[in-house]
């Protein structure tokens, strides 16, 4: 918690949770949620946003008191602050639509063992300035969200035929149920990892194979 | 961490129990005035919530209706829901615009496939018949179990379904049954889904043991709720 390990914004700060360290599909955090609640778009996105909600004001809070917050009870003041925020959007959720809080059911409340959360607070928030734990708080929400969003589209597409539940291969089509129950969560998280990691295997092979040719001109 | 690393390094005086109590006691007491005051604030948000969604379902069971009454049926009697003297069954009187009884909406309840299935359904004392039913809470497969939600065919069941009672007035004439998809017979029977036997056995004995014990006990209550518009 020494101010000399607190970093500097940069635009690395915010994409950092999107891409590189992408809380779901890199550092592969809070599967209960990416698997129990993305069997569609619009499931999806509420949990997203309201992890990110959580994420972003619980990391923000424990910045503000990280130089008050005693190591020896850190971990009980981030859980305290982290289910508050969680009970808050649950009454929020609660108020903005019943047919979400009831689509969401005990995920909501399930937000405050998202070890994601407790994560950035302990390895970032405790340890950096407000404004820098916003906005990386701000790009693993996203990154959360959108790989939410991922699971979430090809659930739906696949398990009822409709996007946001508007019909999309029409009258023929057989909706693969199975897309739907639990398995169809593996199956989908199981597909988008293995394009992730192809895609980071590619890249790696384009820059060793440059790097070699780049070390060949060289001589 | 090890200990040699430890040692070699000055520790930092232990933190006293005071801050430690104290810094735990300021962030729980910001917690519970941030809760409570969300919590006051969502409140009637909530409560509008869910008063809109049960009065949808209720109108949707009782076609025709636009208003609607609440009655709590106890075992000392049928009370207006605001001065039951005791919890009790709930019972949803709703009226056309002429201010008319239309029939009345009840819960009812039972084990299902994949947990409780939970059904508001609409009685119409004239037909004395179930005229309406709607799932209100239900963890049943997708795609198999969730057709009791899904299937016109068999939701176009409980349009007219027969719920007289035997001339005694103790319980029903006939019990509710939900017989295999394309058996219906008689106007008690509920012709069931193929795939989702389970699920569609529960909707008929659920409503079956509602309208059994129910229905009797309102007998004498029904020129009351016919006046409560």
């Amino acid at each position: 918690m020494a101010a000399n390990t607190e970093k500097p914004i940069t635009l690395d700060t915010f994409l950092i949770g999107l891409w590189r360290e992408n809380p779901v599909f890199v550092m592969l955090l809070g599967m209960c949620p990416v698997l129990a609640v993305t069997n569609s778009v619009v499931n999806a996105l509420a949990m997203g946003l309201a992890t990110t909600f959580v994420l972003l004001c619980s990391t923000a809070l424990v910045a503000l008191l990280r130089r008050h917050i005693p190591k020896e009870v850190r971990i009980a003041s981030y859980i305290v602050i982290i289910a508050t925020f969680v009970t808050v959007v649950d009454y929020l959720i609660h108020a903005i639509s019943l047919e979400i809080y009831q689509a969401l059911g005990a995920f909501i409340q399930l937000i405050v063992a998202n070890c994601m959360i407790l994560g950035r607070a302990e390895a970032f928030a405790s340890r950096n300035r407000v404004s820098t734990t916003v906005v990386n708080s701000l790009g693993m929400g996203i990154g959360f969200t959108i790989a939410l969003l991922c699971l979430g589209s090809v659930r739906e597409l696949l398990g009822a035929g409709t996007l946001l539940g508007i019909p999309v291969f029409g009258e023929g089509f057989e909706p693969w149920i199975i897309m739907l129950l639990p398995p169809g969560g593996f199956f989908v998280l199981g597909a988008w990892l293995l394009l992730f990691a192809w895609v980071k295997e590619r890249q790696l092979k384009q820059k060793t194979a440059d790097a070699g040719e780049a070390g060949v001109h060289a001589r | 961490m090890s200990t040699t690393q430890t040692s070699s390094v000055a520790r930092p005086a232990p933190t006293s129990s005071f801050r430690l109590v104290g810094t735990l006691g300021l962030i729980a007491l910001f917690s519970g005035l941030l809760v409570v005051s969300v919590f006051e604030f969502t409140k009637p948000y909530i409560e509008e919530n869910q008063r809109r969604a049960l009065e949808a379902a209720v109108f949707q069971v009782v076609p025709g209706a636009v208003s609607r009454q609440d009655y709590v049926l106890t075992a000392e009697g049928l009370f207006p829901a605001a001065e039951a003297p005791a919890p009790g069954q709930r019972v949803f009187a709703a009226y056309d615009a002429e201010g008319s009884l239309r029939g009345i909406a009840l819960q009812a309840s039972a084990r299902g496939y994949a947990d409780v299935i939970r059904v508001l359904y609409g009685y119409d004392p004239s037909c004395e018949c179930i005229i309406g039913m709607t799932v209100l809470e239900t963890r049943e497969t997708p795609g198999l179990g969730d057709k009791i939600e899904t299937d016109a065919r068999f939701v176009a069941n409980f349009e007219r379904l027969d719920a007289r009672l035997n001339p005694t007035g103790t319980g029903l004439a006939n019990a509710i049954v939900t017989v295999k998809q394309g058996h219906k017979e008689q106007p008690w029977e509920i012709d069931g889904i193929t795939g989702a036997t389970i699920s569609a056995n529960a909707i008929g004995r659920m409503l079956s043991d509602s309208a059994d014990t129910v229905l009797p006990r309102l007998v004498p209550y029904w020129t009351v709720l016919e006046g409560g518009a």
